[in-house]
């Protein structure tokens, strides 16, 4: 497996070629340099993938390999190490990055076609590719995070692609600063686990932590802060919907696909210690993950920028995986059991099918926008008549995202609720009632853009179109994924085959058939089909009686969820009102005042002290000979007198 | 008398040989041919023939392959016995090989930031001359180092000293350069005399003057070596330049040719500051001995660093300026000798090294811009970085390494001393020379701020650098800040004997 280095080294490459001679490269040639790369990388994922996992088992799971781990940096008996792991997660990561970054590469082709700093563009997304793929196969906490790093800065430098409007800045700042912030806490966290662990390695010998010790949990609750920020987690989320200042393509790579589930796969990454040695702990993940499922699943319903909407559902479909892993219990004596942790291979099915059908609705709006120079409903309505093949590819990602059978997202969202049933029903049906709001929230969106009201005006003006072939391309090969693996996996649940994402990814490693609980696949179906029924019902027509009528029942709930339920002003008040004026400032004015006060005194009388001495170089020789003499006599006094 | 202890002088008899070939060869090539013109668009830049070039380039060969021949100690490491000939005349450990070492980098660094000097018109027929001086006072620094009677001692100081006069007045017509020389050799005769008259009441004392039986014979204190002591400390603060023995320095600086002012502000110093360290701890190594010259050195550490920071404030001409610049430093480089610890000679050595590097960085950029706009004032470098922007990087990293600002060398270097003068117990002393590290900064920062913000009206003109400064310039920079990345070259230093 050493050509996995590869995968690395080529995005790195093409970084570095990109990002340094990229000026004198055409854009053609600039692009294609990022997209044959990136494909050759794909290639390699999927060649690991197939060599990792035809391979046979031990002892019934499979072997976790490192073809490469060298020691970095040394620092006493600790050590940062850099390296490859391969496990099954890594590998299945390998395959949803590659797959999700090829199909923006080629999307990009179209999409930015003729913007200023193309070749820019290309560099940047290189550069995340490489470190998001450097994050999943990192062999210890620390070269994770890194790379989790390295994700924020390409992150931070792709939402501020467009650095000339002044909201792309403010939002990538944004992101950048609330991500930094969670991540604080996770390199608190790494620190007091490789302080007790006395390694950063992910062989957890928690030896170092007392049986019952305090520590670990808290160390793993940091780093769940640090993944919370990358996961935009209430309260953390806020970064999110603004980040899709950032071009469309990226959002679906980035905010939607891989970035973001960064926090997710850091959870499953540590979930032995988790499971182990703080299981109570999981809890916590569990109501931050339904919270915020139902928070964004509420403020999606509002939202009229079609990017925004994608975002909240993001987050609230991440929220989904997040309360997967925490509804996942220990089994006799703290050992990982297929049925209590049934929630860790849910999760990391809903990342693996979220990210095709999310990247297909993120390209497909990239496409609309495309169309009609705007991101926001009022300008859309009507679209499938002018673009067919958008229309069609999002319709089944939106059935995907709603959890409708033969979609891959029942199949993996079915799971999930499964999951939480059996941790606690309160919970199972509070996750069944956000998956039918999903529905709902996705199909009034579906309706906006491609039914409802059309926007005649504006479309006579700029008739619509359907994009080029570069951009539809990765939209269907992302819907035949969605439906393969929706058909391949419902119908394997129902008939209980082995071969289903259950024999490669669980929780201890072991083969594991996927089998659907019949009341909780039925119940949710039923839900989803009522919650799609009742969104055409509201936002189908071309008048709008009931969405209208609902306005002015509640225009105050409305606006609530519309401004986000204020949670950006919330911020906005603790950073300006509390900490900038009650704390910042007299600091300041302390620093300012007495301080440099202290300093200017100190300077002002450095330099009077330097004018008072300066007769003393007079050039005149006689006189420096007897400073000489003078200078011998004071030595004396001073040897024999102290 | 066994001739073959002569071997045991590598260093010395190698220079020698530097020495007397550069001296041969420049007296047999006729002086018609070293003042021969290419013609009139040569001589506009005050250039000799392409073909006389090899005159200036030899001796730096020569240089070097002396250089990187005697760039390792050959003797066994770790073990901190001294070599002693001739009846413990010529005394050697394998750091003074390194120290020679680090002057034979900085004579060199010199002798190739001199080249564009030597091929002025007007001094193109005295290059060999400039040379030869220049190598015979590194041969008596040589000596002064590895002395081991006070005899030996005093002759190399002087070989070391009385060449220097006749470089900086090398300017003959140059009236500031024969006043610089005049004032250098009649305060150096001045400093000479007292410390020989230290040295003949040290023979008074002791009845010898071989460095191992005086430390014997000098077991009380009393008011007769208490006197030598300091006559001997102070005759090498001139060399040293430290406050009070100081008042030469700027003027000299000013007057004599900028590659000799380099020289005179890095080697002269480097070699005089080890000997000292070498003569304290080898002849007043007694308890009481060791408190008097720690008093009078933290005296005259403060005095240098204190009054040579408030000069330097308030000059305009950088020449001066480095000048001042340069006695501040030496109070740091002194810093290493106070308690004699091995830690503090291994952390003066590595200040020197560093300082040398970062200090004939500077140097050679001062005088590569004297030698294309004749300018040495510090306002003239106002907006230098809009016209040459590479002198101007390299001139702020240079500045940054004296200042002490991470993450090049000169930080770790001060870092290393203040470490070593503070494990030895000279808590106060330290604090001072920390605060002063702080009014530096704001003197080396006057610099970059002219260089980087000052707006001028007409900056110094664009030049192409001349190709020997360029590799002095790029040589030093290199150095400067791979000793600050790197850490290996100080860890390196403790595999050698100290002798302490």
């Amino acid at each position: 497996m050493e050509y996995t280095l590869f995968i690395l080294l080529l995005p790195f490459l093409s970084f570095l070629l990109l990002g340094v001679w990229g000026k004198w490269l055409s854009h053609k040639v600039a692009g294609l340099i990022g997209t044959l790369s990136l494909a050759a990388v794909t290639v390699l994922s999927y060649m690991t993938a197939w060599t990792y996992f035809t391979a046979d088992r031990v002892g019934g799971i499979y072997e976790t390999l490192v073809p490469y781990n060298f020691e970095w940096l040394p620092m006493g008996s600790l050590h940062f190490d850099m390296g490859i792991m391969l496990d099954p997660i890594s590998v299945m990561m390998l395959i949803v990055i590659s797959t999700v970054s090829l199909m923006v590469h080629i999307y990009s082709f179209g999409y930015m076609h003729g913007e200023r700093g193309f070749q820019r563009y290309y560099a940047f997304l290189s550069l995340f590719t490489m470190s998001m793929l450097g994050l999943v196969v990192a062999t210890n906490i620390f070269q994770m995070y890194l790379f989790w790093e390295l994700v924020g800065v390409s992150s931070y430098l792709l939402i501020g692609f467009y650095f000339t409007t002044p909201a792309a800045i403010a939002a990538s700042k944004k992101a950048f600063i609330v991500t930094r912030f969670a991540d604080m806490f996770f390199l608190v966290g790494i620190l007091i686990y490789g302080y007790y662990c006395k390694s950063f390695g992910f062989d957890f010998d928690a030896a170092g932590f007392a049986e019952g010790s305090f520590m670990l949990p808290t160390a793993l609750v940091l780093m769940f802060i640090g993944g919370a920020g990358k996961s935009a987690m209430f309260p953390l989320h806020i970064w999110l919907p603004d980040a899709m200042e950032g071009p469309t393509p990226v959002s679906a790579l980035i905010h939607a696909a891989t970035m973001v589930v960064a926090g997710v796969y850091q959870i499953a990454r540590l979930f032995p210690l988790w499971i182990q040695y703080a299981p109570e702990s999981l809890s916590i993940v569990v109501w931050v993950g339904a919270f915020t499922a139902f928070y964004a699943a509420a403020v999606a319903c509002a939202q009229s920028d079609i990017k925004r909407v994608l975002a909240f559902s993001t987050i609230s479909q991440i929220a989904f995986m997040m309360v997967a892993l925490g509804v996942c219990m220990p089994g006799h004596e703290a050992v990982i059991d297929a049925h209590g942790s049934l929630g860790y291979m849910a999760s990391m099915f809903h990342l693996f099918t979220h990210a095709m059908f999310k990247a297909c609705l993120f390209l497909g709006a990239g496409c609309i926008i495309h169309a009609v120079h705007s991101n926001e409903m009022s300008a859309m309505g009507g679209l499938r008549k002018y673009m067919p093949i958008t229309h069609i590819t999002f319709l089944i990602s939106c059935l995907a995202i709603a959890g409708i059978p033969f979609f891959s997202g029942f199949s993996s969202k079915d799971e999930i609720i499964t999951a939480c049933f059996n941790y606690s029903p309160v919970v199972g049906w509070w996750m069944t009632g956000v998956a039918a709001m999903t529905a709902f929230y996705m199909f009034r969106l579906y309706f906006g853009i491609f039914w409802g009201t059309e926007n005649k005006e504006l479309h006579a003006h700029h008739t619509p179109h359907e994009a080029p072939l570069t951009m539809t391309l990765p939209l269907i090969v992302l819907t035949v994924i969605t439906v393969g693996v929706g058909v391949y996996t419902t119908l394997g649940g129902f008939l209980e085959w082995g071969g289903s994402f259950g024999s490669f990814v669980t929780a201890n490693g072991e083969d594991y058939t996927i089998h659907f609980e019949k009341q909780v696949a039925i119940t949710s179906t039923v839900m989803a089909i009522l919650a799609i029924a009742l969104a055409t019902y509201i936002y189908k027509g071309e008048k709008q009686p009931v969405a209208d009528r609902m306005y002015a029942a509640f225009p105050r709930l409305h606006r609530w969820a519309y401004k986000r339920f204020y949670m950006d002003e919330v911020y906005q008040f603790i950073t300006h009102r509390i900490i900038f004026a009650r704390v910042s400032k007299p600091i300041a004015w302390f620093d300012r005042h007495i301080v440099d006060g202290f300093f200017d005194f100190l300077a002002w009388g450095t330099h009077s002290l330097s004018y008072q001495i300066r007769n003393l170089q007079s050039g005149s020789v006689q006189q420096y000979a007897l400073v000489f003499f003078l200078g011998i006599l004071l030595v004396v006094f001073s040897v024999l007198f102290f | 008398m066994d001739y073959s202890q002569f071997l045991g002088m590598r260093e010395e008899l190698s220079l020698l040989a530097v020495i007397l070939l550069t001296f041969l060869i420049d007296l047999f090539v006729s002086s018609e041919k070293k003042a021969e013109n290419c013609g009139n668009e040569c001589s506009l830049e005050g250039r000799p023939c392409a073909r006389m070039m090899w005159l200036t380039r030899v001796p730096i060969v020569l240089m070097l392959v002396h250089t990187v021949f005697n760039l390792l100690p050959c003797g066994a490491a770790n073990e901190a016995t001294w070599t002693s000939l001739f009846g413990g005349m010529y005394l050697h450990t394998e750091m003074m090989t390194l120290i020679k070492s680090v002057l034979n980098v900085g004579a060199l660094i010199v002798m190739v930031m001199a080249t564009p000097y030597l091929m002025r018109k007007e001094n193109h027929i005295k290059a060999g001359e400039f040379h030869s001086l220049l190598l015979f006072t590194l041969l008596g620094m040589y000596f002064m180092i590895s002395a081991g009677h006070f005899l030996m001692f005093f002759i190399g100081l002087e070989l070391a000293s009385i060449p220097m006069a006749a470089l900086i007045s090398f300017n003959k017509g140059c009236q500031k350069s024969g006043e610089a020389g005049a004032k250098f050799i009649l305060l150096a005769l001045f400093s000479s005399g007292l410390m020989l008259y230290g040295i003949s009441l040290l023979y008074g004392a002791c009845g010898t003057l071989y460095f191992g039986q005086m430390a014997a014979a000098l077991s009380a204190p009393n008011l007769i070596s208490i006197l030598g002591l300091v006559l001997v400390i102070s005759g090498l603060g001139f060399k040293i330049s430290m406050v009070p023995f100081h008042l030469w320095t700027a003027d000299t600086y000013e007057g004599a040719p900028t590659p000799v002012t380099a020289f005179l502000s890095v080697l002269s110093k480097g070699a005089a500051a080890f000997t000292l360290m070498v003569i304290l701890t080898k002849v007043f190594s007694v308890g009481p001995f060791v408190e008097y010259w720690d008093t009078a050195l933290q005296l005259l550490i403060v005095l240098s660093i204190t009054v040579a920071n408030l000069f330097a404030i308030r000059q305009n001409n950088l020449k001066r300026f480095m000048a001042f610049s340069a006695i501040s430093q030496a109070g740091y480089l002194v810093l290493g000798i106070l308690g004699g610890t091995a830690e503090g000679m291994e952390a003066l050595v590595f200040y020197l090294a560093v300082y040398t590097f970062a200090n004939l960085g500077a140097f050679a950029i001062i005088h590569e811009v004297e030698h294309h706009s004749g300018k040495v004032g510090i306002s003239d470098y106002n907006g230098l970085y809009t016209t040459n922007p590479y002198m101007a990087f390299c001139m702020t990293i240079c500045l940054f390494s004296l200042a002490g600002i991470p993450p090049f060398a000169g930080f770790f270097s001060k870092f290393f001393i203040f470490m070593a003068a503070f494990k030895a117990g000279f808590e106060v002393t330290v604090f001072i020379a920390l605060v002063n590290t702080v009014i530096s900064l704001y003197y080396y920062l006057l610099i970059v701020k002219a260089m980087y913000i000052n707006k001028n009206e007409q900056p110094i003109a664009r030049f192409n650098a001349n190709i020997s400064s360029t590799v002095a310039i790029v040589l030093c920079v290199i150095l400067t800040m791979f000793f600050g990345v790197f850490s290996a070259p100080f860890n390196f230093l403790s595999y050698f004997g100290f002798g302490i």
